[in-house]
């Protein structure tokens, strides 16, 4: 046993710092809100849903190693496994819409709706089909993450 | 900066490839991972590289101005990256099983599943 | 006729459900089908008595000549009239012989598969249609004879069955395409036209060869007899079923087939005669040795087959006729025989003959059936037996080669068999009595009824020949021997040498009976001393095929990973280096990508780190080191135009430290388990490998470029797909196909890393 096991053994009580706990209470919303902004913009600029969803499991990651795996589960609220599903069922949903409407399976649908004046949204299938991925890479990063570390 | 990053994925390769001859569970992993990386950015160079213009349309021109980075490596290797952190995981995993379950730090001794 | 072998097979399917519904009659339920057909064949008696054949073609593989057809002849039709109606009464008796086993409704599921591969193959037109059969009666037999498989000796049994039949198969599906191929034609109703055609070709010796070894092999002639004896491990319907009436009758029914084929040559008749005569005078001396009535009867089975070859081979138009007459005596005596022993099996507990005795005052029925398949099996009158042989006296009197030796083996030959049938009857029923050896109570209806059947039709087969022979045996002779008047079969002949011999035989029979403890004594002591044969042969070859096989696991499947990747490594990087040389060795690129300085020392700083990570000795210290690597990797990505990969890297080599900090303590220590001298040979080829892949990186970057993909998507981004991020457009619009695989794969490896940490036997935890 090298001096980094008693190290790694006494981990939950080292990485229990009120530093890293209030800094990772503080930031989680940021991370969060970051990763959900990234996904958005993907389309257009740098970002999308592979992305977001791993800098939102960076986030919860961060959670879990500030304080430990309950209350991490308790921030999720959905067990991950059901996040995998989840997307993967929002990814399906989003190709299938396409199927209905009589075009080849994960056809892309667009529309394009006024909010106010001038200002336009366009929403399309491909969104939300990045939206399943922002789901299944989180939920798939969050199940590995939190079965690891209730192996302890 | 085509040879250097023929040298970088050289140099890369060569050790993956040492790692994953280790005896040692983690150093086989970090040789995958290692040789993973080494793999993406063969890939990437190998479709030419591009100084700073990410295949980003101009949304005035509706199409680049000058001449961008190839888009399809990219497609590739970011799908490549995440899907390589899944087979990581699970192979770390399963080694710490395969290392419980034979009671072996050495996979030279992992040779049987029948305990 | 080909939906009456698709019946049987859908029989099959049904059979384990219908006798889980209503097993105390499931026999008759099972019977019902088989006494159908049989009487459907029986209905077509005088169609092919008058010479007509039937024929049903179904196309399979037409470009290569393959059917499924079939076709009804007189000899097709006899066999498959014993194939139906010797099944019927074996499901009857099954019924109640397994009633009490765990698996009956599995056992009617794999005799039905039986019989209809059974009916497939005497049915069967196109010679590969019947191989398949042919192979699918070995499979089926594998799995009856292996039906106790709790018991190891009937497992390896099973497969010592189906390993020689199985190789007899190979030979005669090579022999089978041979003639096809000199005929060029499979259909067997064309080929009995193009005999000589075979017969002249040069292939004709290879032919002969293949085709008769699987022949032997399938019906038990020596060398390969000894099969069937170990085959008794089958529950006794089954060994009466096909050891005795119907597979090992495959053998003799395809040389009956082919011998207006492939006969009439000094080579067939040769070959049928030795194998033949050799494997009856044998086995039949193997055969009063026995004392288990099973194997008692088993080798008298071999004897009778190879008395049918020996007969099939002889080279005289009678011969025909004498075989297929021993034959149907055969079949029904020695089914009747087999089913009796396991009535007394079933009812004493043993079929030991040395411990079996006084059994007629308990069981008369049974005795007195025992008694006229007994008196069959050794030829008197009136029973069928006596027609068969006097028929194999009088051939073997014409004998053309070697007639003194013909005449010594048969004479030999049908003395033990009458000594046999006297020991199958005489000191079971009516020897002394064994207390402990005495039937438990009265014997089921269903399980009598079949052997009286049996033998009951062998004794008024018997009495009616003209009739059977008329309506049965003769059209099956003229199917064999097209244009021979056959003389007609009488159970009297007058005072011929032939009624001499058959006199002498049933006297000396008697008097070897009296005498059979003796040469019992005396063939056990030699046999003793001499440890050889086919079986021993057999066995050392089984042994050492798996001695090499496992030897050779050991050398290529060795359970060490190094020298799998050794071997990809070194052989890949020999492979493409030699390629990469021999098409002119390493290429420059002519447009290069401006370096700068900072590029110069990311790249310093992953060469370094990755140095690091194979030098150093400590864990965290690799684990960092492979992240500098990481992060350095993406800052190229953001430096070269890659926005989306440099996030994607980051936020990925963050996730990875994660991982392997919260698995960290768990893993074990670096430690240097390798020795120098492997470690230096690795670092060599580690070294190549890598040198390799600069030179390709650098061969790759250097030859023309083909930008329409990246033109098509940039042109297409927005007008297409409504997004600006061409990356992000292609992975969730253009190829989103591809990108729903590779998220379904990453949920699954969470899900499988989920599994393997909780899905765990909790006492196999760690405390």
């Amino acid at each position: 046993m090298g001096p980094f096991e008693t190290v790694a053994k006494g981990k939950k009580k080292a990485m229990r710092s009120i530093i890293l706990s209030t800094a990772a209470r503080f930031l989680m919303p940021m991370i969060l809100l970051f990763s959900a902004f990234l996904l958005l913009r993907g389309h257009n600029l740098p970002g999308g849903g592979f992305v977001g969803g791993l800098i939102a499991a960076a986030a919860f990651g961060l959670y879990l190693l500030a304080f430990d795996v309950q209350e991490t589960r308790r921030l999720l609220r959905i067990d991950p496994r059901t996040l995998v599903g989840l997307g993967l069922l929002v990814v399906l949903g989003s190709g299938l819409t396409g199927w209905f409407k009589g075009k080849p399976f994960l056809t892309a649908l667009w529309g394009r709706y006024r909010l106010t004046g001038f200002l336009h949204i366009e929403i399309g299938t491909p969104l939300i089909f990045d939206a399943g991925i922002y789901l299944v890479v989180l939920g798939s990063a969050m199940t590995m993450l939190l079965a690891l570390a209730e192996e302890d | 900066m085509e040879i250097l990053m023929a040298l970088v994925v050289g140099g890369l390769y060569g050790t993956g490839v040492y790692l994953l001859l280790r005896p040692t569970p983690v150093k086989v992993i970090i040789g995958l991972a290692i040789l993973t990386n080494a793999v993406n950015l063969l890939i990437f160079t190998a479709a030419r590289l591009t100084r700073g213009h990410p295949p980003i349309v101009e949304e005035t021109l509706g199409r680049p101005s000058y001449p961008i980075a190839d888009p399809v490596p990219q497609a590739l290797v970011l799908t490549a990256i995440v899907i390589a952190f899944g087979v990581l995981a699970f192979t770390l995993v399963l080694f710490r099983r395969a290392a419980e379950t034979t009671e072996a730090d050495n996979l030279d001794e992992m040779r049987t599943t029948d305990t | 006729m080909g939906y009456a072998i698709c019946s049987v097979f859908l029989l099959a399917l049904l059979a384990p459900g219908l006798t889980r519904i209503a097993k105390p009659v499931s026999g008759w339920l099972m019977a019902a089908l088989p006494l159908t057909l049989c009487v459907y064949f029986l209905s077509m008696l005088d169609a092919t008595a008058g010479g007509l054949t039937l024929q049903v073609t179904w196309p399979w593989l037409p470009d290569l000549g393959i059917r499924l057809s079939f076709f009804l002849d007189g000899l097709s039709l006899l066999f498959a009239v014993l194939v139906c109606g010797v099944g019927a009464v074996i499901m009857i008796y099954s019924a109640d012989y397994l009633a009490d086993h765990k698996c009956l409704g599995s056992f009617f599921l794999f005799l039905n598969l039986f019989m209809a591969s059974m009916l497939g193959l005497v049915l069967a037109d196109n010679l590969i249609t019947l191989f398949v059969f042919w192979e699918l009666t070995s499979l089926t037999s594998f799995f009856l004879i292996g039906f106790d498989h709790d018991r190891d000796k009937a497992r390896s049994s099973a497969l010592q069955a189906l390993l020689v039949t199985g190789v007899g198969g190979l030979a005669l599906l090579a022999g089978l395409i041979l003639v096809g191929e000199a005929a060029g034609t499979l259909e067997l109703s064309e080929l009995l036209q193009s005999g000589d055609l075979i017969r002249q070709h040069a292939w004709y010796v290879p032919i002969v060869l293949l085709v008769a070894t699987g022949a032997f092999a399938k019906s038990a002639q020596f060398p390969f007899h000894f099969w069937l004896p170990n085959a008794m491990e089958a529950p006794t319907p089954v060994s009466a079923y096909l050891h005795s009436a119907t597979m090992v009758k495959a053998g003799i029914y395809l040389l009956l087939r082919l011998s207006p084929i492939l006969g009439q040559t000094a080579l067939w008749h040769g070959m049928l005669e030795t194998v033949g005569g050799v494997t009856m005078l044998g086995s039949i001396l193997m055969a009063i040795r026995q004392t288990d009535m099973k194997r008692l009867l088993a080798y008298t089975t071999i004897s009778s087959l190879g008395t049918m070859v020996f007969l099939i081979g002889l080279d005289i138009p009678l011969s025909i006729a004498a075989a297929i007459s021993y034959m149907l005596a055969h079949v029904l005596y020695k089914a009747s025989l087999f089913l009796i022993t396991g009535i007394i099996d079933h009812a004493t507990g043993s079929r030991d003959l040395s411990a079996l005795g006084g059994l007629f005052g308990k069981m008369p029925v049974i005795g007195l059936v025992a008694i006229l398949a007994a008196l069959s099996m050794a030829g008197a009158a009136p029973f069928l037996g006596f027609v068969g042989k006097e028929l194999f006296y009088e051939v073997v009197l014409m004998a053309p080669r070697a007639a003194p030796l013909s005449i010594l083996a048969a004479l030999l030959t049908s003395i033990f068999m009458v000594t046999s049938a006297a020991l199958l009857t005489v000191r079971p029923f009516f020897g002394p009595a064994r207390s402990d050896r005495l039937p438990h109570g009265p014997v089921a209806t269903n399980l009598w009824l079949g052997p009286l059947l049996l033998a009951g039709a062998g004794t008024l087969a018997g009495v009616f020949i003209g009739i059977i022979d008329k309506s049965l045996l003769a059209p099956a002779v003229s199917a064999v021997q097209p244009g021979h008047s056959v003389k007609p079969l009488a159970l009297w002949h007058g005072f011929t040498p032939v009624l001499a011999f058959s006199i002498l035989t049933l006297a000396s029979g008697i008097a070897v009976y009296f005498r059979c403890d003796w040469y019992r004594a005396w063939t056990e002591n030699w046999s003793r001393r001499h440890h050889y044969g086919a079986e021993t042969c057999y066995e050392r070859l089984y042994s050492g095929l798996f001695t090499i096989a496992s030897r050779l696991t050991l050398i290529i499947q060795n359970g060490r990973l190094r020298n799998y990747l050794l071997t990809v490594f070194i052989s890949a990087t020999v492979l493409v280096s030699s390629t990469l040389l021999w098409n002119g060795g390493i290429r420059f690129p002519t447009v290069w990508t401006s370096v700068n300085f900072g590029d110069l020392i990311l790249a310093g700083i992953i060469l370094a780190a990755a140095y690091v990570t194979s030098r150093v000795g400590h864990r965290l210290v690799a684990i960092v080191a492979m992240g500098v690597i990481g992060y350095g990797i993406a800052l190229i990505f953001a430096q070269l135009g890659a926005p989306d990969l440099a996030m994607t890297q980051f936020s990925i080599e963050t996730m990875t430290v994660l991982l392997f900090i919260l698995i960290f303590h768990r893993l074990p220590l670096f430690s240097r388990l390798a020795p120098r001298r492997a470690m230096r040979f690795d670092a060599v080829v580690a070294t190549a490998a890598g040198l390799l892949m600069t030179a390709l990186t650098l061969a790759a970057v250097s030859g023309p470029t083909d930008k329409r993909l990246a033109d098509f998507f940039a042109k297409q981004s927005v007008p297409a797909a409504h997004g600006r991020n061409i990356v992000n457009t292609i992975l969730v619009d253009f190829r989103a196909l591809d990108t729903l695989g590779e998220i379904a794969v990453l949920g699954m490896a969470g899900v499988g890393v989920w599994a393997l940490l909780k899905l765990w036997p909790k006492e196999r935890r760690k405390p």
